[in-house]
């Protein structure tokens, strides 16, 4: 198994994300999807760094994906996921709708939030030109081993999620803004203030989900640090973790000991608290009851 | 006139939608293959063939929900959903995952397809893939758009549009959310249950009456007030200062008084969520709104007091129909 790096889901300042990627070329991830995967408003603002970012990559000896938005509605959102086809780089699908953008020779990745929960929707990918496929977080371990051996049949690489607060839902409506007595159109861009998104509690204080725009996410970060050796029998080809704001090299680093068998899932598990946003590890998806069940507790 | 399309988790319900003047009834199968799997709901094989019948001899059309994910390696149970839908005489399956779509389209040739909310296509681009690799003929429109957008929409398709105008309201993105499986371990997109029952504990506290999902604390209401179901995406929680309904406030969609606006959209069928319900809340929402597409075809102005009352007490919301609601 090797790294993949997600697109980060946040909205971050230029000169953060420049040096985001100036860190992550020197970490050991095999390749990296990139671009704006959760509103189109925040595009603006940063993308005058992609290609420097690509570069960087690329010169590392990185594969570089572009990834689609994650929800794509209005016509600028179209024309947006339309361009991506033309920019020479594989495109990383997580809405639908860039499928009817491809042209019928165009290999191209899946990623995690397209509902791939079964063979039928892989093989169907895969007849139309997908190579790589990030599940579902949702999936339990058995559906990730039937799909990872699919996969295999079919020359699919197929991945998992491997670490990051879940993205858990979508919605027309920007949370972000709500939470400031705003809505979506006039936003001011509130989701900048929370670089790893705005932590919600229950009632009762219990750490529970995060909002991040029109996104929903887990509070906990998910980590498969204890499925490593499951997750490897079953031929899943690659972990993808998910940018955060702090310590994120290190974290790469971490998970690349892991997989090389420099050190244990609990020791993993341990070393990845201090960085994570809130410090709360989960992996109920792959293993546990629910999602937000954690194994080494 | 815009058809309406109206729930029944049973086949007394079927039977009361279809008296109370509905043209097509939505229904599914008492297993995972339906997004509305709750206990002592949904029909049988033999009950399905008998609720065609019923249906069709009363001119009255038989969708089939057939609207969850199917399982890695359980995909024969799915596929015996369609084979049977069609067998029983439906007039469409409502399929939501693209590998069931494929195996339909492959399989069943004649049956139509339409596509579910759980799919959750929301442009143009999206609605016209669907349409040219399955053949879907109609698209059920997922809860995050405007009437601006669906008009917009509407002129750069060639198949139907289908969209809820009455009764729950998923503030997420359909079939992309997994909120409840976060907390509980079952999800609309693998079991077809949203914030189960199996999961809810209610508790009485000094306080008030403490409803928890899966163990978070979905909302708190005070003694003597109506306590609303645990529903995830409708809770009150806190982040940073504030406390309320971060999400949506516990309320359910009426689009009522967009009917017209929704029928110079381009709309083609106007959906009432609420397999879960009664037979006799079914009849009763059925009938006002049969009467207010009847009234809407003949130019003529909404019956306004029928439909009030159905909401009577109730709060509920446009949801994203108005563009405020982002």
């Amino acid at each position: 198994m090797d790294l993949t790096i997600g697109p980060n889901q946040f909205f971050w300042p230029a000169e953060t994300v420049r040096g985001f990627y100036r860190d992550l070329a020197l970490t050991p991830a095999a390749r990296v999807v990139l671009g704006e995967l959760v509103c189109s408003k925040r595009l603006p603002f940063w993308e005058g760094e992609i290609p420097g970012a690509i570069e960087a990559l690329q010169a590392a000896g990185k594969e570089v994906a572009l990834t689609t938005l994650a929800l794509i509605t209005l016509r600028r959102e179209r024309k947006l996921t339309a361009d991506l086809m033309d920019l020479g780089l594989p495109v990383e699908v997580n809405d639908l709708t860039a499928l009817r953008h491809l042209t019928d020779d165009q290999p191209f990745w899946v990623g995690p939030l397209v509902n791939v929960y079964n063979e039928g929707t892989l093989r169907w990918l895969a007849q139309r030109g997908a190579v790589r496929v990030c599940l579902p977080p949702e999936l339990p371990l058995e559906s990730v081993a039937t799909l990872a051996r699919t996969g295999a049949n079919l020359g699919v690489a197929v991945e998992v999620w491997g670490h990051g607060r879940l993205p858990l839902a979508l919605s027309g409506r920007c949370y972000h803004a709500r939470l400031h007595d705003r809505a979506k159109d006039s936003c001011q861009f509130v989701c900048e203030e929370d670089p790893d998104g705005r932590d919600v509690e229950t009632l009762d204080g219990q750490p529970f989900l995060a909002v991040n725009g029109i996104q929903t996410l887990s509070q906990s970060t998910a980590t498969a640090a204890h499925q490593v050796e499951a997750l490897h029998e079953a031929g899943v080809s690659a972990l993808r973790l998910s940018p955060q704001s702090r310590g994120f090299a290190e974290t790469v680093a971490l998970y690349h000991q892991r997989l090389t068998g420099g050190i244990a899932g609990n020791r993993l598990a341990e070393s990845l608290r201090p960085w994570v946003p809130g410090g709360a590890l989960s992996d109920g998806f792959l293993t546990g009851p629910a999602g937000a069940a954690w194994s080494g507790a | 006139m815009m058809e309406l399309v109206c729930p029944a988790g049973t086949p007394a319900a079927l039977r009361a939608a279809v008296e109370a003047g509905a043209h097509a009834i939505y229904c599914g199968f008492a297993d995972e293959t339906n997004a509305r799997n709750f206990p002592g709901l949904n029909f049988s094989r033999e009950e399905m063939a008998d609720a065609v019948a019923h249906a069709h001899a009363r001119g009255a059309k038989v969708l089939v929900a057939i609207n969850t994910f199917p399982r890695a390696g359980g995909e024969a149970m799915w596929h015996r959903a369609v084979a049977d839908a069609e067998t029983a005489g439906a007039d469409a399956v409502i399929l939501a995952d693209p590998g069931l779509l494929a195996h339909a389209a492959e399989h069943h040739p004649k049956l139509r397809l339409h596509l579910s909310v759980q799919a959750a296509a929301a442009n143009p681009d999206a609605i016209n893939f669907y349409a040219e690799a399955f053949g879907v003929r109609r698209v059920v429109l997922p809860r995050v758009l405007t009437v601006a957008e669906i008009t917009a929409i509407n002129r750069e398709i060639d198949v139907e549009t289908e969209v809820f105008v009455f009764g729950g309201l998923c503030v997420m993105a359909e079939g992309r959310c997994s909120l409840s499986s976060y907390a509980t371990g079952r999800s609309p997109n693998m079991n077809g249950v949203c914030s189960p029952a199996s999961h809810v504990v209610y508790s009485e506290e000094p306080d008030g009456l403490r409803a928890a999902l899966g163990g978070f604390t979905i909302h708190r209401t005070p003694p003597g007030r109506p306590a609303p179901y645990p529903t995830l995406c409708k809770g009150c929680f806190t982040s940073g200062e504030q406390t309320g309904h971060v999400f949506e406030d516990p309320v359910s969609l009426d689009a009522t008084q967009l009917i017209p606006a929704l029928a110079r959209a381009g709309v083609s069928a106007l959906k009432i969520e609420g397999r879960q319900r009664s037979r006799a809340y079914v009849a009763e929402v059925v009938r006002a709104f049969r009467a207010a597409v009847e009234a809407e075809a003949a130019g003529l102005p909404l019956p306004v007091s029928l439909l009030a009352r159905l909401t009577e007490g109730q709060a509920a919301t446009t949801g994203a129909y108005a563009k405020t609601w982002r």
